[in-house]
């Protein structure tokens, strides 16, 4: 449709007609837009606080520009902690990545080939539960269950005729405890997505299977798992997204003196400059670089996948 | 799939190998039940055990010389119902908001004849991709006058665009394209077509979207964290942190010595743990029925 050669008039007419004659669908999206705008858009121009020297009278618009422009990043970088709050944020992402991403994918097949419908019903559930606890409700239990003298675990370690361990308040557990309360917390609920994609592959290709002669197991491997090779493409796609984004909240609860080592992550860096000690425009330069690396990392999944898998999000 | 089992038992003898392949599933299974509900099992039993026990590691299957202590201590802390009653508030306000915004963006961006459509979703959609970040957002909210108000807590997490995507997509392959046309013929227009055809055959994906929203907003606790000031305001999650976690000072019932206290003050954290949880936990099963049918589909195309 060239625009060009269409007379004005008709142009106007179309106008009248597209546009002014769904302009209810219009006002519904106008205060969604409108949110979008302020609270997502108007944060993302905010970002030139990284490159400027912020000072609450002035504001983000008329505080100065910093000079040089790139001072809060070289800041960051020059710091003795900036590549180890990176090595630590990336072993996190890449642990959960590692056990937490194939996690959900074997349960659905395990789900899937449960004969009982009542067991399976039962796990399923039971493994939604812990996505609903609270991430305070999460690391309050590890903290219970963890404690030297009290907890649970250490508890079934003496019993066991060895020494208890301080989980909570050592570098060498925390990244353990982490990804491992993670699979707890999300294995259930991530492979909702995968029992669905089971339950619509199509069972005459079971059958036929069947009929070849194939085993249980070479019937997942070579039906189930590339009926939903698509969906896992895609959930891998947008984890890989998060790579340098998720778990925030979790390591700042897990936090404490003797851990720090490996629980300061960029986030919780982040929070500290900025919101506790007010260094707004370090904080901004030092999480604006973690979301440039994110953006970086989504769109290479995405291309790489797109060439080599025929699969991506857009 | 299932019908195909017992098929196979029957006409096809099962060879050796399947059935070891069933034993390593049922044994996997079994594992996998217990690796997630040992847990949640122990937080039980231990709020409803006598403290000394739980703390002595007596209590490892089975509550020992149950008391409800625990729980008459949570209930006797006032700061846990404050908490409480703000969270009731913030997730039933909060959700509202985000159900009305929600679908005042997902009904339009899913009808082709919306005028730029295209852009709009965009729009919406590289916000998945790329944020201004914390530190920005902080400071539009304290700009915005919002700083230690209920609108804090309301507003910033207004639309979670994954949920708008569902939701969009149930609209776009739930609800068949010619029963709009057939409402407009009728003379519907696009907010009685909205309010009185579309609508009423989304009970399901509603029911999800609250889902989603209310367990967001119930465990909310950083935005809290930055946002409020005063403790009066602040919700469940901010007080069980300041109880659990920073393990704040309880007047730890009536004990008499300073041993017992402890020791109540220890599992009394248990009690908050199943108190703080249980509403959101019931939500899910009245929810459930739903589920298969708005997020499925909604997941799977999107």
């Amino acid at each position: 449709m060239s625009v060009r050669s269409v007379p004005k008039a008709s142009w106007t007419r179309r106008f009248r007609k597209h546009v002014l004659g769904h302009w209810q669908l219009l006002a519904l999206l106008a205060v969604p837009l409108a949110w979008y705008i302020i609270f997502c858009y108007v944060p993302m121009f905010g970002v030139q606080v990284a490159f400027k020297d912020y000072k609450a009278r002035l504001g983000i618009w008329d505080s100065p520009w910093s000079n040089p422009l790139f001072r809060h990043f070289s800041r960051y970088f020059s710091s003795y902690y900036a590549w180890s709050t990176i090595w630590n944020t990336l072993a996190i992402n890449l642990g959960c990545l590692a056990i937490g991403f194939p996690a959900p994918i074997i349960l659905a097949l395990v789900l899937n080939e449960i004969n009982s419908i009542r067991f399976r019903k039962v796990l399923q559930n039971i493994t939604y539960v812990p996505y609903f606890l609270s991430i305070v409700v999460v690391v309050s239990m590890l903290k219970l269950f963890c404690d030297q003298r009290y907890g649970v675990i250490n508890i079934l370690l003496q019993a066991l005729g060895m020494k208890a361990i301080p989980l909570m308040e050592s570098e060498r557990y925390f990244r353990p405890l982490y990804v491992i309360s993670n699979v707890w917390q999300n294995m259930g609920w991530n492979a909702i997505i995968y029992i669905a994609a089971l339950a619509g592959v199509d069972a005459a290709l079971y059958e036929a299977a069947t009929v070849d002669g194939a085993s249980r197991w070479q019937k997942i491997v070579h039906v189930s798992v590339p009926c939903i090779l698509p969906t896992i493409v895609t959930m891998f796609i947008l984890r890989i997204g998060q790579l340098m984004t998720i778990g925030f909240e979790k390591a700042l609860l897990m936090q404490n003196d003797l851990n720090i080592g490996t629980s300061e992550i960029i986030s919780t860096l982040v929070y500290k400059n900025g919101i506790q000690k007010g260094d707004y425009s370090y904080a901004t330069a030092v999480g604006l670089m973690n979301s440039v690396v994110n953006l970086i990392l989504i769109v290479t999944a995405n291309t790489v996948c797109r060439r080599t898998l025929d699969q991506s999000l857009w | 799939m299932n019908q195909l089992h017992v098929r196979q038992g029957g006409h096809i003898r099962e060879s050796a190998g399947d059935r070891a392949f069933q034993a390593v599933i049922i044994v996997m299974s079994v594992l996998l039940m217990i690796v997630v509900a040992y847990p949640l099992y122990f937080t039980v039993i231990a709020s409803f055990s006598k403290p000394e026990d739980v703390l002595l590691g007596r209590v490892l299957f089975w509550p020992r010389n149950i008391s409800f202590e625990s729980y008459q201590m949570v209930i006797a802390e006032q700061s846990i119902w404050m908490g409480y009653g703000n969270t009731l508030i913030y997730t039933v306000l909060g959700t509202l908001i985000n159900l009305a915004l929600t679908t005042m963006i997902a009904y339009p961006l899913s009808c082709k004849e919306t005028p730029f459509r295209g852009p709009i979703t965009f729009i919406a959609s590289f916000t998945m991709l790329f944020s201004g970040g914390l530190i920005p957002t902080y400071l539009l909210v304290r700009s915005l006058g919002m700083y230690n108000t209920i609108w804090a807590m309301l507003l910033p997490t207004g639309i979670t665009t994954y949920n708008m995507l569902v939701m969009k997509n149930f609209f776009q392959s739930s609800i068949p394209a010619e029963l709009k046309e057939a409402a407009h013929l009728d003379g519907c227009n696009d907010f009685q077509t909205l309010f009185r055809v579309v609508l009423p055959l989304s009970g399901s994906i509603i029911a999800v979207m609250v889902l989603f929203y209310a367990v967001a907003h119930w465990n909310e606790y950083f935005n809290a964290l930055i946002y409020l000031k005063d403790r009066a305001r602040m919700p469940l999650q901010v007080i069980l942190r300041e109880i659990l976690l920073q393990n704040q000072e309880l007047a730890a019932g009536d004990g008499t010595g300073l041993y017992e206290k402890m020791m109540a003050a220890e599992t009394m954290k248990y009690a908050i743990i199943i108190v703080a949880s249980v509403p959101v936990i019931c939500l899910y099963p009245l929810v459930q029925k739903h589920f298969v049918k708005g997020v499925m589909v909604g997941a799977i195309k999107g």
